[in-house]
């Protein structure tokens, strides 16, 4: 499925900024959670395009409702003595995780959405980043917030 | 009882009542062609995989059914390619089977393997690879069924040996597996509404159809209804001709690059365009931004994508052409309108266009052949009755000038992806499933040596398939190109040194006849027309003939050469 994904977006010219795919409680059904951009009628086709592959199940625009979106990213960043204790406050900050130390580095674990991760990792590169993996956004449809009264269920 | 995976590949064509199968077989599907050996289902083998793939296509194209092509593994279904391709762009409904090496084999660079599926992925409807033995019947079923609903296309199904041999039992579903794809059919009542409320208030409409109308079944009478009872004229696109007949008085003509001056104007002035089963496509809206600058814009079309694609739309309907096509019939009928008096000072200046532009060449009745002249004779001899296909160039862009076809499924050519060597075995596979009916080939001689290898099967299961060779020297339309926009450089387009195709016909066993001066064409035709066999006529013709009118490519409608 995912190379039929992949391949509307590449034969037709629409660009992929993240993708990230994995099975959903549902072990047939896999979520193809995909950020894109375009126009209006770009983003319109895009839609489309990906409703016309016959094993898509159904096709969800999450910027047209409310949704919660994270991402992941691993960061492996020059940590030498005397930058240590400023690394790990601004980790601190944003709620990361050292999860790998060495002498000259730590790998730190962030998760966020896309505004968070960008805001963090610029603040990192003062001490120059060797490595980044990041997963992709996952996302996913806000519930809704009021409690349905018992008639409605 | 246990069937083989061969056996039921068998089977379920029976149970999808598969007559004809067009293939050519290998190593790695000879199991299935081992069942067959003993099963109803005709075969016609071809020469070459891609005679194949057209002539299925060309069966399809002529009858509306599925049409069925069967290769082997590797080099077999690559060939199948350009022929998938072909139906893709055109949304013709195939069902193509390919031998692969067995399961374990896959991704070794085993002998004749080829990623089938990767490789065919955006050119098919959906295609499958099928790894184990219990899931065939089922993707049978499916893919038959995605290949002929919603908006057509080619479906591949890719078996593996070992399933072939492989052992099961079998049971032919009845209900499908499909709960990602379900084609909506039925217009939208309120669109199509506002559709009528919008042509009530049109002064000067055009009805755009294009090869949908052909494939929804029953859609050219709703077609023809909308235009005689409202009083607006049509135009066809390429793959849409036959779709209206060609000799209505609201008939326009084609449109596009190659179309007729009033059809072309009918687009530039009209305030709205009812566009029917057709896309937009570029060789028809010419610069987009100037494509029907003064009109508000209607679309029915099956496939959603399809619609504000290309051009933004104003009333989207999307849904079967002739669902679409009745209801908005009854909502027009319920509007109170002269409609006659409305259109009338339109429909006559589209006359007065007509008249002052109407598609011309000078035959001199001494001088060189000219080509329009053979397909106007052919149009003639044939009443307007032949299957025609065609191949790819200026030979396609005459035939749809000069035959004008009154039905539908009676004009078969590669419109989306512009495919020379497809009308010879498109011919093929329309003769084989109509053997009385004549079926005429209009080629080029460079279309027709890339599939010319295909006249032994003609031969081979007497279908009296005819190819009308327009002979003129050159790969035609690309020296037209040349000549108006490259300063005259022809570069690699002669085709100074030709077989002789009256010697091939005859080395093939075929007939092969010639005119070179116009006084000969009509024996020329008369005598093809009365062999009951396959015929090449060799037609030599004025070697620079150009096609007009014509549209440059990226210009809009408005700037049409004329000569």
């Amino acid at each position: 499925m995912l190379t039929r994904v992949a391949g509307l977006f590449s034969g037709r010219g629409f660009n992929i900024e993240s993708l990230c795919v994995a099975e959903t409680i549902d072990p047939q059904i896999s979520r193809i959670t995909l950020v894109t951009s375009g126009d209006e009628q770009i983003i319109e086709q895009i839609k489309k395009q990906l409703n016309k592959l016959i094993n898509i199940v159904k096709v969800i625009d999450l910027s047209e409702t409310e949704s919660v979106e994270r991402e992941m990213a691993l960061i492996k960043v020059k940590a030498t003595p005397e930058y240590r204790a400023e690394i790990l406050r601004i980790i601190d900050i944003f709620r990361g995780k050292v999860i790998d130390v060495s002498p000259d580095y730590y790998t730190v674990e962030i998760t966020g959405d896309a505004n968070k991760l960008q805001a963090f990792i610029e603040l990192l590169r003062h001490f120059k980043i060797k490595e980044i993996a990041r997963t992709g956004t996952v996302a996913l449809s806000r519930a809704r917030k009021v409690f349905k009264k018992k008639e409605e269920e | 009882m246990k069937l083989t995976g061969a056996q039921i590949t068998i089977q379920s064509l029976l149970k999808e009542r598969v007559d004809i199968i067009f293939g050519l077989p290998g190593g790695a599907i000879i199991d299935v062609y081992d069942v067959l050996y003993d099963s109803p289902i005709k075969h016609i083998l071809v020469r070459h995989e891609q005679g194949a793939i057209h002539a299925a296509d060309g069966y399809a194209r002529a009858t509306g059914k599925v049409g069925v092509a069967m290769v082997t593994s590797g080099p077999g279904a690559t060939n199948t390619v350009t022929g998938i391709a072909t139906a893709y762009m055109d949304s013709i409904p195939i069902v193509v089977f390919t031998g692969q090496v067995p399961t374990k084999l896959i991704g070794n660079d085993a002998f004749q393997e080829a990623d089938i599926v990767g490789i065919t992925r955006p050119c098919t409807k959906h295609n499958y690879l099928v790894k184990d033995v219990n899931e065939l019947a089922r993707v049978i079923k499916d893919a038959f069924y995605i290949a002929r609903s919603g908006r057509p296309g080619p479906v591949l199904i890719d078996l593996p040996k070992n399933v072939q041999q492989a052992k099961t039992e079998f049971k032919y579903p009845k209900e499908l597996n499909l709960p990602g794809y379900n084609p909506k059919y039925k217009a939208h009542i309120g669109q199509v509404n506002k559709a009528a409320q919008l042509i009530a208030s049109a002064r000067s409409p055009v009805i755009y159809a294009g090869g949908g109308v052909i494939y929804s079944k029953g859609a050219t009478e709703a077609l023809k209804k909308l235009a005689e009872d409202f009083s607006m004229p049509v135009t066809n696109t390429l793959m849409g001709l036959g779709g209206f007949p060609g000799t209505h008085p609201l008939w326009l003509g084609m449109l596009g690059m190659h179309g007729t001056y009033q059809a072309n104007m009918a687009i530039v002035h009209c305030d709205v365009l009812i566009g029917v089963g057709a896309r937009f496509d570029d060789r028809v809206t010419g610069k987009l931004e100037e494509f029907a600058p003064d009109a508000k814009i209607i679309h029915i079309d099956i496939d959603p994508a399809s619609i504000s694609k290309n051009v933004i739309v104003d009333v989207p309907i999307v849904g079967d052409c002739k669902d679409a096509l009745m209801k908005l019939n009854q909502a027009l009928s319920e509007i109170h309108v002269n409609w006659k008096d409305k259109h009338k000072a339109w429909l006559e200046q589209l006359s007065d266009w007509e008249k002052t532009h109407t598609l011309h060449y000078q035959q001199p009745p001494d001088g060189p052949l000219k080509p329009q002249y053979v397909i106007e004779k052919i149009y003639e001899l044939t009443k307007g009755k032949a299957i025609i296909s065609t191949e790819v160039g200026q030979n396609q862009m005459w035939a749809a000038q000069y035959y004008k076809f009154d039905k539908p499924r009676t004009f078969l050519t590669s419109g989306g992806l512009g495919t020379m060597g497809y009308g010879f075995p498109a011919a093929i596979g329309a003769q084989a499933a109509f053997p009385n009916r004549l079926v005429i080939d209009i080629a080029g001689d460079g279309s027709i040596q890339m599939n010319i290898q295909e006249l032994i099967t003609a031969v081979s299961y007497k279908l009296p398939v005819k190819v009308a060779i327009l002979n003129n020297g050159y790969l035609g339309m690309v020296r037209q190109w040349q000549q108006l926009f490259y300063k005259g450089r022809y570069s690699q387009t002669s085709l100074e040194y030709s077989p002789d195709f009256v010697k091939v016909a005859e080395a093939y066993g075929a007939i092969g006849l010639r005119a070179t001066k116009p006084q000969e064409v009509e024996t020329a035709i008369k005598s093809a027309l009365n062999t009951n066999a396959p015929v090449f006529i060799d037609f030599v013709v004025e070697k620079e003939e150009n096609v007009y009118p014509m549209v440059p490519a990226g210009a809009p409608l408005s700037r049409m050469l004329l000569v």
